[in-house]
């Protein structure tokens, strides 16, 4: 039993590490390797021999570029959405609510993450139905109409679907802050609104940036949502999708953008701390 | 912290638009369970129970809820043993390449489903010959991992080791600290993470649709089938209700958890 630190370290780590070594950066990579191999056009069958036609058709095709756009333009509205509903609730929660109803408000946040993905998405189908739908029956009393199926009833059902991935974090980045902290920024003359922008947001920061990871991830490599509520709307996850069982090398390149992009976005934020809030 | 009056009201505000937000969609799916008329027009044309007799008795449905529920359990085992494991020797050892293999746990939820399914499916395909019930399983603890190691992760940051010093600085070993102190301490995260990898799991379709073999229908997948047949809706209507009314006790589970903890 009394091994050294380290062999009991290799020993906890080597099962797990195996593990997603093996199964998942293992695929990762032979997903990249499949991304440079030829394809029999008539078979779909394909044929291990270097090219990097796929990557040059991704680069120069100009549909790709506009889907690959598309896709961060919905990204980025749902990360930022979520954040915007998210930290005021969050800091409602932690900061301003008393102390015994805090649970309670949590859980009311949770429980639509346990609701089922298909179930949240399904409810805004129906939601927002053209026509006959809930909002259009809301709304058209004051002139409005449903925005229907497409990029926008996208961004809604995505922040939908991700706004407890960024309020979680944050909650718990805010309800971590020291009283003495508040207090001090108060005594020192601070307003509430200054001690919010100036105190608890930048200490809260990398919890936000932690949010945004899921949002901004799971944004990116949706396309079942797209399909119930994009109408005709295609994001990167669709092109992979309906490329993958009859060109899958191509299907491999177009899902290598998002990996690119979220190491890109991974890389730029780990100095925050961010990896430490998920 | 002290606000004013009207910044308090402003964010009351919010918390209400932030909940209807969160609470409408999902009670109009439950009223809509009783709705006589089959396409859901709003307002509502009569109450009727007849949808949720019909999909109480549907095979396609039950068949599709086991499937989904030992592919979770599976999966959710799977995660807790491997999860903790690394969860231990991340947080409570210093080794070299600490750092990178941390990063590496947070992997599979930070990059895009769609990604892991290809891969998955690319892989599973090609060398193990054919998707079955099993490459579910193993798509699903992957990510399942990573969300028991958060949680387990989490709490060991916060123990630190003052506790497991002090009952090995009094006689006990490794084994007994373990069970005595340590595994006390990291159960209700263990509980936590295990129930949301569950729950996870019961629920994934992206990755899902990538790995599962011929005729491995699970509930999500089955929902998906079904939501733009006409014929089906009032059917997938009821089951999305359902889950809805299900997914409050787990819930419940885990906020009677967390709530001792302290």
């Amino acid at each position: 039993m009394q091994r050294s630190p380290k062999a009991r370290a290799a020993s906890l780590i080597s099962l797990p590490l195996a593990w997603l070594l093996i199964i998942y950066i293992g695929s990762l990579f032979a997903l990249f390797i499949t991304s440079i191999w030829k394809i029999d056009t008539f078979t779909s069958e394909v044929i291990r021999e270097f090219t990097l036609q796929n990557f040059i058709d991704v680069v120069t095709d100009r549909a790709y570029f506009n889907v690959t756009i598309r896709t961060l333009i919905v990204a980025i509205s749902v990360t930022l959405i979520c954040a915007l509903i998210a930290i005021p609730m969050a800091f409602f929660m932690a900061r301003i609510a008393r102390p015994k109803s805090r649970p309670v408000l949590i859980a009311l946040v949770l429980t639509p993450l346990w609701a089922s993905y298909l179930v949240k998405i399904y409810a805004w189908r129906t939601m927002l139905y053209p026509d006959t739908g809930f909002l259009n029956w809301l709304i058209s009393p004051l002139g409005g109409s449903s925005p229907g199926f497409g990029m926008i009833a996208v961004i809604i059902g995505l922040s939908y679907l991700w706004l407890p991935y960024m309020v979680l974090p944050i909650y718990a980045g805010m309800e971590k802050l020291p009283n003495s902290v508040l207090d001090a920024s108060a005594d020192l003359g601070a307003k509430p609104g200054r001690t919010f922008f100036g105190v608890v947001l930048p200490i809260t920061w990398p919890a936000i940036i932690a949010g945004s990871i899921f949002t901004f991830s799971l944004s990116m490599g949706d396309y079942i949502t797209v399909q119930i509520l994009g109408g005709t709307f295609q994001m990167l996850g669709n092109v992979v999708y309906q490329n993958f069982s009859l060109n899958l090398p191509f299907a491999a390149a177009v899902a290598l953008i998002p990996v690119m992009i979220m190491i890109i976005y991974l890389g730029s934020v780990r100095k925050t701390g961010a990896l430490d809030n998920l | 912290m002290k606000l004013s009056r009207a910044a308090k009201r402003t964010l009351l505000a919010i918390m209400a638009i932030g909940f209807t937000f969160i609470y409408l969609p999902l009670l109009l799916v439950v009223i809509n369970s009783f709705n006589t008329n089959k396409s859901f027009a709003w307002p509502p044309t009569g109450f009727t129970t007849e949808w949720w007799s019909k999909a109480a008795v549907n095979e396609g449905i039950r068949d599709a809820v086991m499937r989904s529920f030992f592919t979770a359990l599976i999966a959710t085992t799977i995660a807790l043993i491997l999860g903790s494991f690394a969860a231990a020797a991340i947080t409570r050892y210093d080794f070299f390449g600490r750092d990178t293999i941390s990063l590496l746990f947070v992997l599979p939820i930070a990059l895009p489903g769609v990604v892991t399914g290809i891969a998955l499916n690319n892989v599973f395909t090609n060398f193990f010959g054919k998707l079955t019930f099993f490459t579910i399983v193993i798509g699903h603890a992957t990510f399942c991992i990573v969300v028991v190691f958060n949680n387990v992760a989490a709490r060991y940051r916060r123990l630190g080791v003052n506790l497991q010093e002090a009952s090995m600085d009094l006689g006990a070993n490794r084994f007994t600290t373990f069970r005595l102190v340590t595994f006390p301490l990291i159960k209700n995260a263990l509980i936590a993470g295990g129930l949301l990898a569950f729950g996870l799991s019961f629920d994934e379709i992206i990755v899902t649709t990538f790995t599962a073999g011929a005729g491995q229908t699970t509930l999500p997948i089955w929902i998906f089938q079904n939501l733009f047949r006409p014929n089906q809706a009032p059917i997938v209507n009821v089951v999305a209700a359902a889950l809805i009314l299900i997914s409050i006790l787990p819930i419940y589970l885990s906020q009677r958890l967390t709530a001792d903890k302290g």
